[in-house]
């Protein structure tokens, strides 16, 4: 079957942020709505983000998360939990997975960071995106695109000899065989419990056996 | 987490002299744990040295045969590493069985053994904790306690060492160097570096301010079968309620070093002589004195039993 | 559409579209993170302020003062509304809890203030400067301790809800019965723990509240913020079209959503507010533990003859009880039981729904309750259960199941999984350092007919598009609702385009108990019945002949293109599925079997599970691709139920410490093997013209008794105390040498 239906989300009207319409008169007063002092400086950083140079100046205290999803509102990287306990926000940087909530946008000066928007789009379909979709390997959506990169910076990995929890000889040549699969993939929880399609999806593309 | 100024260091000795002149300045590195501290407020540097720059990540045999790691080496390359996976089993092992394939990217070894604890408590800010607010209180005494330390610890704190690797370098007699703001050298046995709380939680390691880990070092290798068996509710991602890091040798003598159990790894050597004689001799010998709680009281028996195991794989 | 009568043969019945494994429609949106959640709406709202969220420090007691001085002075700061600043507002629907306002704290974490400022970080930063004060007083939160003056709980609501069931004389019976069994049972408080934060961008314009959040059932969400904030229900507009998981979480509305839209009014600017995640288990609502006992009384071969299930749990004042004896009312036949339940106040978060409310924690006892007696008797699990199956309701024999096909689950599911090789000795299998066992359970769920809206437009160049205001929690409802029209309408699943989750869109079921998918295809069903008399009265054909099939409209010789109807202007069907009173007649319930393998560490008692089967029985699956994954999630969290999730509650200041996705352990990758799932191919007339049921919830029911059974058959340890962690079993594994 195609997969050319989407919910449809696209047509709407832009609510904009300060010219927004005033409240409910049936609302009590706002109390105390003064601004506080002003915020501080701002430092400057560039990254290169699914190919493309970005030059932000950023509030030291961004996280490299906050920074894809608020400022260039590439927010397909998600906030599960904010502190590097659930996977959700995985993205590679320079080619290696990491939590981006844990991580200091300043701090990524130079590097070069992809995200799921950056493997591929509706129509255009990474392997992994695209085997995703066929094993129904995610049912919310909300920690799938942090499956995704995972998945794909495991399997590099994997050919690189980083050893796993459940390897078991630490100097032979690595297999992803279902063990090591399941363990190098346990930094993305899944709540709706999509994982023994997960495993599916991955081995598939991996071309070994979930 | 407070505002903070930023810098990004051009040195070792030029990053710990920076820490060193500013009240509140912090290194920062991998940043898994620090961060996560600063989003609670529970940590609130005012400046942050960002040191990941710094010429820290060779891995290079020493003279004496040994590895000398450089403190900014990820816990991933330090896994993969092939002489570590080779003469370091324990290492390897260790490093893997905690946290996430993307955390251990980013972690870096002495940030890893730098890590504070996970006391429930601590990250309570609203309660006391005399880690976090030292003279406060332990709201862990009486609490919810089964993650917590059953051995090591005082009035003043329950809190476990949550850490992995720690654990190994204790087994190894690893070290730990350090320079400080004046450029000077150290070097502190890993058996030394990690502090039980006494009447001082707050101080867990022994370091100056500015002080920088530059890297640590492992002797030279110990042969025999290396093992590390980490034992959780579930199968990953997870800290221990126990673990155990041995080094067994074929005549049935060894070294242990128990994680979870204590605010440090726990290695007492007077007991890891006991191997001999079998786990319940050494676990008997290791856990004198513990006092645990109602809820982690299992955590001896545990330990007695994950040795047990190791020792079986250890003949195997 | 009224539906009083069992369905006859219908345009679903073709199944050319139905009944297949389309992959999800929003798929592609989801796999390239470009599905915007409740947070994410840069496409409709530009430049928001951030809010964030102060909670209660203490569980029960008054909070005295709120000194928000320091933080309206910090950097960036908007506005800082507290709680005492105005009179506790009206609680939602389906809750006790006023959310905001006034003195009184009822539980940890409930919001005392709310932070508005220019960035995230300056409100993250600036709620840290919201000093509270309080009077605390002691809170109640210790179940165990409180059980004793716990209430008796009076009936909950509709027919297969009532709290107290006595039939025969149980006493009796069970005294006289020559086996018996007699063992109470616990199951811990759970959190939803759902991936998406609950999480809502608010708008005011002219007066109107606009809220895009993370909402399970948008009527309720839209109700309740009317409610609250004292506004005609036709001036809050909900919009939630992406929602990343809920598990009942989402049924109400948090403080996220009613503190966006205040924050929104104060700065007269667009809030956005997630609920931060160490909030979520302590602010919102949680799985209620419970302390069950069950009394079994058979006959010797094995038949019951009495049954007697009580259970007690605790929640705040006024809030309902976990109806955790619901399952064993209608799971098996015996003529004399009595079940019953009471309730203690606990100052906890809010005891509510959470998948599968009532059978998930009454089925963790009852599951066992029948392995014991099975082993006593001597008896196959499943034989047993087999043998006390029941077709009819046990307090109404007249009234039979709509369809129950549980025997046939047990059956062919313990084909498949082989369960004929278990060694029915505890302990006895052993694989290296590994003790490897088998278990077992039934599962069971009603199905809940609810009414439900949809409209569906024909479009000139021949494109559907549906419009509900029903949701998709990751159940894939857009995907079953456009097969729906696809089928109904005859045309490819690909002309059909799927718009869910606005409140400007015709009230649907909504996600939630298993009701939504049946609820809203029926109702969609219902509109496309329209749109084809519209499209007939077009064209000219009789809406009862017309075969719509191949994009077309074919009635004996004369075929003309769906499309051509739509030429000269767009056509709509709007209906809504109501009920008559077939679920009086009928018991309408789904049925489960759940086949666990575990391997026991020998050493260590750790336990892995190694393989997982079940057999579901849920009417017509609307969509197999769909359905396996609601299944296959429902049993990890069965897993997680079975050996890790439990809130940890301190007793002293009344709050759940591991309240977050760190301390409150759900499974991983490396907890869940593969798994298997059967469907059973019987659709149910009686549930709806679509003949499906729920299936979002079955595949839960029975899981965790099914691991803590394979426990009990791998190491002959009988934990009856979930979850079945290892210091529970160490002192009585075997020796570690």
């Amino acid at each position: 079957m195609g997969s050319a239906v989407t919910t449809d989300i696209d047509r709407r009207e832009v609510v904009a942020g300060a010219a927004a319409g005033l409240a409910a008169a049936a609302l009590p007063a706002p109390a105390g709505a003064q601004a506080g002092g002003p915020l501080p400086p701002a430092l400057p950083v560039s990254l290169t983000v699914n190919g493309e140079a970005r030059r932000l100046v950023l509030d030291a205290r961004v996280t490299l998360l906050d920074a894809l999803r608020e400022h260039l509102h590439l927010t397909g990287t998600k906030k599960g939990c904010d502190h590097g306990h659930c996977g959700a926000c995985t993205v590679l940087v320079n080619g290696t997975r990491i939590n981006a909530c844990l991580s200091l946008a300043v701090m990524h000066e130079g590097d070069a960071v992809t995200t799921v928007e950056g493997l591929g789009r509706p129509g255009d379909l990474h392997p992994m995106q695209a085997a995703f979709l066929d094993h129904d390997a995610f049912q919310c959506g909300y920690c799938t695109p942090g499956q995704i990169c995972s998945a794909v910076a495991m399997l590099d990995e994997i050919g690189r000899g980083v050893p796993s929890h459940a390897t078991g000889d630490l100097t032979a040549p690595m297999v992803l065989g279902a063990g090591e699969l399941r363990e190098r993939m346990s930094g993305n929880i899944c709540r709706c419990g999509a994982y023994s399609n997960i495993a599916d999806a991955v081995a598939a593309v991996a071309g070994s056996t979930p | 987490m407070r505002p903070f100024s930023y810098e990004r260091a051009e040195s070792p000795a030029g990053a710990a002299a920076a820490v060193a002149s500013r009240p509140g300045a912090r290194f920062i590195a991998g940043g898994t744990n620090l961060l996560d501290l600063m989003k609670f407020q529970i940590e609130t540097p005012t400046h942050l040295v960002d040191i990941r720059h710094l010429p820290l990540r060779a891995i290079e045999d020493t003279p004496d045969g040994g590895l000398r790691i450089g403190a900014l080496v990820t816990n991933t390359e330090l896994a993969s590493h092939p002489r570590v996976k080779r003469d370091y089993g324990v290492v390897s092992r260790a490093i893997v069985a905690g946290a996430t394939g993307q955390l251990r990217n980013k972690a870096t070894t002495a940030g890893n053994i730098l890590q504070r604890n996970r006391c429930p408590y601590f990250y309570e800010t609203n309660l006391p904790c005399n880690k976090r607010a030292p003279g406060s209180g332990c709201s862990a005494l009486g609490g919810v306690t089964r993650s917590l330390a059953v051995i090591g610890t005082s009035p003043h704190c329950i809190a476990q060492n949550p850490g992995d690797l720690a654990v190994a370098l204790r087994v190894l007699d690893a070290g730990v160097e350090t320079v400080g703001p004046d450029g000077s050298r150290r070097a502190i046995p890993v058996a030394d570096f990690h502090r039980l709380p006494g009447d001082a939680p707050e101080i867990e390691v022994p370091l100056a301010p500015g002080e920088l880990v530059t890297a640590v070092t492992l002797p030279k290798p110990l042969g025999g079968s290396h093992h590390y068996h980490k034992v959780r509710d579930r199968a990953s991602y997870a800290f221990a309620l126990v673990s155990v890091a041995a080094v067994l040798q074929r005549d049935g003598t060894g070294r242990v070093a128990f994680g979870g159990v204590a605010p440090r790894p726990w290695r007492v050597e007077a007991a890891e002589a006991l191997l001999p004689r079998g786990p319940a001799a050494v676990v008997a010998a290791a856990f004198e004195g513990a006092t645990p709680t109602a809820d982690n009281a299992f955590k001896i028996p545990l330990a007695a039993r994950t040795l047990a195991l190791v020792s079986e794989e250890g003949r195997a | 559409m009224r539906f009083e009568t069992p369905a006859g043969p219908n345009a679903v019945d073709r199944s050319t579209v139905v009944g297949r494994p389309v992959r999800r429609i929003d798929g592609p949106r989801k796999v390239t993170g470009t599905a915007p959640y409740a947070y994410e709406r840069h496409d409709v709202v530009a430049d928001p302020a951030y809010g964030w969220i102060v909670g209660a420090t203490i569980a029960r007691g008054r909070v005295v003062r709120v000194d928000a001085a320091a933080a309206r002075a910090a950097p960036g700061v908007l506005a800082v509304l507290t709680t005492l600043e105005r009179d506790a507002l009206p609680p939602g629907l389906r809750t006790t809890l006023p959310l905001f306002g006034g003195a009184q704290v009822r539980h940890y974490h409930q919001a005392v203030a709310l932070v508005v400022a220019e960035t995230f970080e300056a409100a993250r930063a600036a709620a840290h400067l919201v000093a509270a004060e309080y009077e605390a007083a002691s809170p109640r939160c210790d179940l165990a301790a409180e059980a004793a003056g716990a209430e008796p709980v009076a009936d909950r609501d509709g027919p297969d809800y009532p709290a107290v069931d006595r039939i025969g004389d149980f006493e009796a019976a069970f005294a006289a019965a020559p086996v018996r069994l007699d063992a109470h049972y616990s199951t811990p408080d759970q959190t939803h723990a759902m991936m998406e934060p609950h999480a809502t961008t608010a708008a005011w314009t002219d007066g109107r509240l606009t809220v895009w959040t993370s909402a399970q059932v948008i009527a309720w969400h839209r109700g309740s913020l009317a409610q609250a904030l004292g506004l005609p229900k036709e001036d809050v507009r909900v919009e939630s079209p992406f929602i990343g998981g809920g598990f009942g979480s989402k049924l109400l509305v948090r403080a996220d959503a009613l503190l966006a839209a205040l924050g929104a009014a104060a700065v007269g600017r667009p809030v956005k507010v997630a609920l931060q995640r160490p909030l979520i288990a302590n602010h919102g609502t949680r799985r209620a533990g419970t302390i069950q006992r069950i009394r079994l009384g058979a006959t010797r071969d094995g038949r019951l003859t009495a049954i007697g299930h009580q259970s007690v749990n605790g929640n705040l004042a006024g809030a309902f009880a976990e109806a955790a004896v619901a399952p064993t009312r209608l799971l098996y036949g015996a003529p004399n039981r009595d079940l019953s339940m009471r309730l203690a106040t606990l100052d906890l978060a809010e005891g509510n729904d959470m998948r599968a409310p009532g059978e998930a924690p009454g089925l963790m006892a009852l599951e066992i309750a029948m392995d014991e007696l099975a082993e006593t008797l001597g008896i196959d699990p499943v034989a047993l259960r087999i043998l006390n199956d029941t077709q009819v309701d046990p307090r109404k024999p007249g009234r039979r199941f709509s369809e129950r096909h549980l025997v046939e689950c047990l059956r062919v599911g313990a084909d498949r999984f082989g369960w004929a090789r278990r060694n029915p000795v505890p302990g006895a299998v052993r694989d290296g350092r590994w003790l490897v066992g088998m278990g077992m359970a039934a599962g069971f769920r009603l199905n809940l007919p609810f009414p439900s809206g949809a409209r569906i437009r024909l479009a000139r160049d021949g494109r559907l598009t549906v419009e509900t205001d029903m949701t998709d929690i990751g159940t894939g409802t857009s995907t079953i609702l456009a097969q729906t029209a696809a089928e109904m309408m005859g045309v490819p699943v690909e002309a059909v385009t799927v718009r869910l989750g606005d409140s400007d869109f015709p009230e649907a079921a909504g996600s939630g108990g298993q009701f939504g998918a049946n609820n809203a295809t029926s109702g969609l069903y219902a509109a496309c019945l329209k749109l084809r008399e519209a499209v007939a009265a077009r064209l000219g054909f009789d809406a009862g002949a017309a075969e719509f099939a191949g994009g077309a409209v074919t009635a004996g010789t004369r075929s003309v293109p769906l499309a051509e109807a739509a030429k000269d202007g767009p056509l709509v069907g709007e209906d809504r599925i109501t009920y008559g009173d077939l679920d009086k007649d009928y018991v309408q319930a789904t049925f489960g079997a759940q086949f666990a393998e575990v391997a026991v560490n020998r050493f260590t008692g750790e336990t892995r599970v190694r393989r997982m089967l079940a057999a579901i029985d849920a009417g017509r699956v609307l969509n197999p691709l769909t359905a396996r994954s609601q299944v296959i999630g429902a049993m990890t969290m069965g897993v997680g139920a079975a050996l890790m999730e439990a809130l940890a509650v301190d007793k002293r200041h009344g709050f759940f410490v591991n309240h977050d996705l760190g301390g409150y352990e759900v499974p991983v990758h490396a907890d869940i093997p593969h798994q298997e799932v059967i469907f059973l191919d019987h659709p149910d007339a009686v549930s709806s013209p679509m003949k499906a049921k729920g299936i979002g919830e079955i595949g839960l029911c029975g899981v965790a008794a099914a691991v803590a059974n394979a426990v009990y058959n791998a190491t002959g340890i009988r934990v009856r105390d979930y979850p079945v962690t290892l210091d529970k079993m160490l002192d009585r594994m075997p020796g570690a040498a």
